[in-house]
C-alpha cells in the first residue's frame, strides 16, 4: 500500500534543543497545509537522557508514533543518538548527523565503549548521509546556541516545503533579538 | 476558525477554558503538569498547585459545590492519593462540572508504575472519556463538564503520555457565557455524606450509571468508521490506541469509543453481531475486552497483544498477524545506553556522594534525587511512592539493632516532603523511632519540569507567597536536632551528615540550594572549571561525583585524564573539592 505520510525523526541529547527543532518543524508543515502529528517522551528522558521526536505530516495522520522501519529521514543531534535510531530508517531514507560526540555516563565509567567511526557506519548503510559541522557553522552565524536551527536548516532541503512557511514560522518562534543570527544559522544549514 | 498546534495536555486547558472553568487545581506530575501550566494564559481561570492530590481534588469539590465547572488534574499514581474523596464525591455528585484528569503512563516512561486508570472508572463508578488526539482532547474536556453538569456526577478524562505530550492540530471556538453565578446552597442530603444520606446516595449512583450507559449508544462520541475492506473484520477500540488500529488495520472497521465507561453495550451487541472476527486493541489491562466477556461476546484481544507497555503501530501489527516487524537496518555491535543524569551543578549531587561514602542505607523516595541511585553514586536503596522514604526509614529502625540502624536515612525533597512526608516525620517522632532524615530543599518541585510549591514562596500564577519554615515545621512536630548543610560544601556535608547518623534519635538535616535551573533565584552561575593536565594524576576520583561535565580521556601512553566540558560546566566545585592533587581550577 502506497504511504502518503512522510516519517521524520529527530534524535539527540536531553537539554540540545531538539523540542524546539521539531516545533518549528511542525508549525511549519501546519502552515503549509499539511496534516501534522508530533510526539516525544518528556520527563526521566529530557536529564542528559537519549530523547528522539517523531514528527509524521500527510493528508491524514493517524499514529504519533512513526511505525517501526518507516522514517523517511532522520536527523541526529549526536553522532551515537544518531546511530542508535537508524533502525527505524527504510531502506533509501535520509540520514543527517551532527558531527558531535557526548560521551553517556557508562563510557565516562568505563564501563561501556563509545562505538567507532559512526559516520562510515552510516555512510555505509544509507547513501544520502550528511554530516553537519554544526557547532562551526553556529559559530560562524554568530552564537554557538544556534546549533539546533543550523541542523534545521539541513533538515529543511529534504521537507518539501517553500522557502517562505520557513523564515516566516523562525520570525513567529524566534525571540527577535535572536532572530538575525537564527535566520543566518538556518541559510547556513539549508546551503548544505 | 482559529487552528493551531496543541499537544493533548495544551487542548485540555484550552477545553477547558472554552468551557468557563474557574478553579483548576493540581499536583505536578508527568504526563500531566502542562495542564495546569497552560492555565495561567487564560486569566479567567484560578489555576493553583496543591500541595498533594487529595488536597487538589478537594479544592475542585469545594469550587464545583459553588457551583463553578472545576477542572482537576494529576498523573495516574496521584489519583491513588486523591482516592479518598473521590470515591464518595461519587456518591455526591456535584453542582457546577467538575472533570479529574488522570494522565497514565503506559511504558513507564516517567512512573513508578503502570496502573491502568480505566478501573478507577468501574470502581468508583464515574464515567471517563478518553480522546485519541488533541481535537478531542479539546472537545471531550467541554463534553466532560457538560456531562458532569448534565448527571449530577464527576466524570474522569484519561489521557495516556501519547496523547498528551503529542501534538495535533486543533480548532479553537471562543468560550461559553452566560454560565450561572457560583452561590452558596445548603443541600446536606446531597453533600454530609454520613451513614443514612450516604446510603440513599448509593442507588442514584447505580442508576446514573444505567442512564449514562444508555445516553451513550446515542451520542457521536461512540461511533463506528466503516473501513476499506469487505466488513469481515471489526474492531473496537479508544484513545491512542484507535490510531495504531487505524494505522494498521485500514480494511477494519472500527467501533470507536469516546466514552470508556460505562460501555454503550446495545451499540456493542449491534456492532459485534456483524463480524466474523472481532478485536480489542487497548493497552495495559483487558478492561473493555473483559466486560465484553462478560456481555457474553467473542473477542480477541490480550491473548495477542501485550499487557505490559504501551502500544505502538508494530506491537499491534506483530501482535494481530503473529510475525515480527522487521526493520532494513540492525547493529551489529552493542550500544552504550544513556541514562538521564542529574544535572551539572545539581545540589543534590554532593549529598548522595557523602552518603555513599558513609556506607548509608538511604531509604529513598521520588523526584530528581531518585537518580542518585545511579552509579557511580550508587546511594539509594528504595523508591516507592512519594513520601514513603520516611515511614520505611521508621519500620527498617524497628526492625534493626543500634549499629545497623544508624546507617538508615530518608531522603526526601522540600515538595516530597510536603505532599505526603510530613506525615511521615509525625509518626516517627511520635512513636519513638530513631532515624535520619535528609530533606533536600532546592525550592521546587524539580523532577517534574520545575514548578512552585509551598516551600518555593510562589504560586503557579506567580504571585510572591508565604513560603513554608521547613525548619519550624519540624521543630513543632516534635523534631530536637534540626540542622541546615550547604550540599556544595562537600567536607561539611561529609561531617553533619555523620554526626546525625550516630544520634540514636530523630534528626533532620536540611539540604539547602536552590536547583540550578531556577533562573529566579540568586545563584550567579560561576565560569567553567578546567582540569591542568600537569597536575592531573588520572585517579578518577572526580569521576566518582557522577557529574555529565566530567568526560574522561583515555591516552595510549598510561594514565589518561579527566576533562571538563566548557559548555556544560557550570562551576559549583564539587570536583574542585574532590580532588586530592589540586589538578581543577577556573578556566585561565
Ligand atoms: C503521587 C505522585 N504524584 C506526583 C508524582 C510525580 N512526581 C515525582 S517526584 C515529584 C516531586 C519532586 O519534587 P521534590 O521532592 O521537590 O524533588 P526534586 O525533583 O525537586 O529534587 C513529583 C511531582 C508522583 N510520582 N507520584
Amino acid at each position: 500500500m502506497s504511504n502518503p505520510v512522510t516519517n521524520v525523526l529527530i534524535s539527540g541529547v536531553g537539554g540540545q534543543g531538539i523540542l524546539l527543532a521539531s516545533e518549528v518543524l511542525s508549525e511549519v508543515l501546519m502552515l503549509a497545509g499539511h496534516d501534522v502529528k508530533k510526539n516525544e517522551i518528556h520527563g526521566m528522558s529530557q536529564r542528559g537522557g537519549s530523547v528522539v521526536s517523531h514528527i509524521r505530516f500527510g493528508e491524514k495522520v493517524y499514529s504519533s508514533i512513526i511505525p517501526e522501519g518507516e522514517a523517511d529521514v532522520l536527523l541526529g543531534f549526536e553522532l551515537l543518538e544518531t546511530y542508535r535510531y537508524l533502525p527505524l530508517v527504510r531502506q533509501g531514507g535520509s540520514v543527517l548527523a551532527n558531527n558531535l560526540q557526548i560521551f553517556p555516563s557508562p563510557v565516562t565509567l568505563g564501563k561501556e565503549t563509545y562505538p567507532e567511526n559512526i559516520p562510515a557506519k552510516i555512510a555505509e548503510a544509507f547513501s544520502d548521509f550528511t554530516l553537519v559541522d554544526g557547532l562551526k557553522l553556529a559559530a560562524e552565524a554568530g552564537n554557538e546556541r544556534t546549533v539546533n536551527i543550523v541542523l534545521v536548516g539541513a533538515l529543511s532541503k529534504r521537507v518539501a516545503v517553500d522557502d517562505h512557511c520557513w523564515q516566516q514560522t523562525l520570525r513567529k518562534m524566534v525571540p527577535p533579538k535572536y532572530l538575525e543570527e537564527n535566520l543566518r544559522a538556518f541559510n547556513l544549514g539549508r546551503q548544505l | 476558525m482559529e487552528r493551531a498546534i496543541l499537544s493533548g495536555n495544551e487542548a485540555i486547558a484550552r477545553g477547558a477554558y472554552e468551557a468557563g472553568v474557574k478553579v483548576a487545581s493540581a499536583y505536578p506530575g508527568t504526563p500531566s503538569t502542562e495542564i495546569l501550566e497552560n492555565m495561567v494564559q487564560y486569566p479567567s481561570i484560578d489555576a493553583s498547585w496543591a500541595p498533594n492530590e487529595k488536597v487538589a481534588l478537594e479544592v475542585g469539590i469545594g469550587a464545583a459545590i459553588g457551583g463553578a465547572r472545576t477542572l482537576v488534574a494529576m498523573k495516574h499514581v496521584g489519583v491513588n492519593v486523591a482516592a479518598d474523596p473521590l470515591f464518595t464525591l461519587s456518591y455526591t455528585g456535584v453542582k457546577g462540572g467538575l472533570v479529574l484528569v488522570t494522565a497514565d503512563d503506559p511504558e513507564l516512561h516517567s512512573s513508578q508504575n503502570e496502573q491502568d486508570n480505566r478501573n478507577y472508572a468501574k470502581f468508583a463508578k464515574m464515567p471517563m472519556f478518553e480522546p485519541a488526539d488533541s481535537q478531542e482532547a479539546l472537545a471531550f474536556t467541554r463534553l466532560a463538564l457538560e456531562a458532569s453538569e448534565q448527571f449530577d456526577t464527576p466524570v474522569f478524562l484519561r489521557t495516556t503520555t501519547r496523547i498528551s505530550h503529542s501534538k495535533s492540530i486543533v480548532e479553537l471556538q471562543d468560550p461559553v457565557s452566560g454560565l450561572p453565578q457560583p452561590a452558596l446552597e445548603k443541600n446536606p442530603a446531597k453533600f454530609v455524606m454520613l451513614p443514612g444520606n450516604a446510603r440513599k446516595r448509593h442507588p442514584l449512583v447505580e442508576d446514573r450509571l444505567a442512564k449514562m450507559e444508555e445516553w451513550a449508544c446515542r451520542q457521536p462520541f461512540n461511533r463506528v468508521e466503516k473501513g476499506t475492506g469487505d466488513g469481515r473484520v471489526g474492531v473496537i477500540t479508544a484513545g491512542v490506541s484507535y490510531q495504531y488500529a487505524r494505522e494498521v488495520l485500514p480494511e477494519a472497521d472500527i467501533l470507536k469509543l469516546g466514552l470508556v465507561y460505562p460501555l454503550p453495550k446495545a451499540l456493542i451487541r449491534d456492532f459485534a453481531a456483524r463480524y466474523e472476527t472481532l478485536y480489542v486493541i487497548e493497552e495495559l489491562d483487558p478492561f473493555i475486552e473483559e466486560q465484553l466477556l462478560a456481555m457474553g461476546i467473542q473477542v480477541t484481544g490480550k491473548s495477542l497483544l501485550p499487557l505490559c507497555g504501551e502500544l505502538t503501530p508494530g506491537r499491534v501489527a506483530q501482535g494481530l498477524s503473529g510475525q515480527a516487524v522487521t526493520s532494513y537496518y540492525s547493529h551489529k555491535e552493542m550500544l552504550p545506553g544513556r541514562p538521564p543524569s542529574m544535572c551539572p551543578g545539581c545540589p543534590h549531587r554532593g549529598v548522595f556522594y557523602a552518603l555513599n561514602r558513609l556506607k548509608a542505607f538511604v531509604s529513598g523516595d521520588i523526584g530528581c534525587y531518585t537518580l542518585g541511585f545511579m552509579e557511580p553514586l550508587s546511594a539509594m536503596d528504595t523508591c516507592i511512592c512519594m513520601g514513603a522514604s520516611i515511614g520505611n526509614a521508621t519500620g527498617l529502625s524497628k526492625v534493626l539493632d543500634p549499629p545497623e540502624r544508624s546507617r538508615v536515612v530518608a531522603v526526601i525533597g522540600d515538595s516530597t516532603f510536603l505532599h505526603t512526608g510530613i506525615n511521615g516525620l509525625m509518626d516517627m517522632v511520635y512513636n519513638n523511632a530513631a532515624s535520619t532524615v535528609l530533606i533536600l530543599d532546592n525550592r521546587i518541585t524539580a523532577m517534574t519540569g520545575r514548578q512552585e510549591n509551598p516551600s518555593s514562596g510562589y504560586t503557579l500564577m506567580g504571585a510572591d507567597s508565604y513560603r513554608v519554615d521547613m525548619e519550624e515545621i519540624c521543630r513543632a512536630l516534635g523534631v530536637r536536632n534540626v540542622r541546615v548543610i550547604d550540599p556544595y560544601q562537600v567536607s561539611a556535608t561529609h561531617k553533619v551528615l555523620e554526626e546525625e547518623m550516630a544520634r540514636d534519635e530523630v534528626s533532620v538535616v536540611i539540604a539547602r540550594r536552590p536547583c540550578m535551573l531556577v533562573k529566579r533565584d540568586p545563584v550567579a552561575r560561576k565560569p567553567a572549571l578546567s582540569v591542568d593536565d600537569e597536575k592531573c594524576t588520572g585517579c578518577r576520583v572526580c569521576l566518582k561525583i557522577g557529574c555529565p561535565a566530567i568526560e574522561w580521556r583515555s591516552s595510549d601512553q598510561g594514565k589518561g585524564s579527566a576533562h571538563i566540558n566548557r559548555l556544560f560546566c557550570v562551576g559549583c566545585s564539587l570536583c574542585r573539592q574532590v580532588c586530592h592533587f589540586d589538578a581543577i581550577g577556573e578556566c585561565q
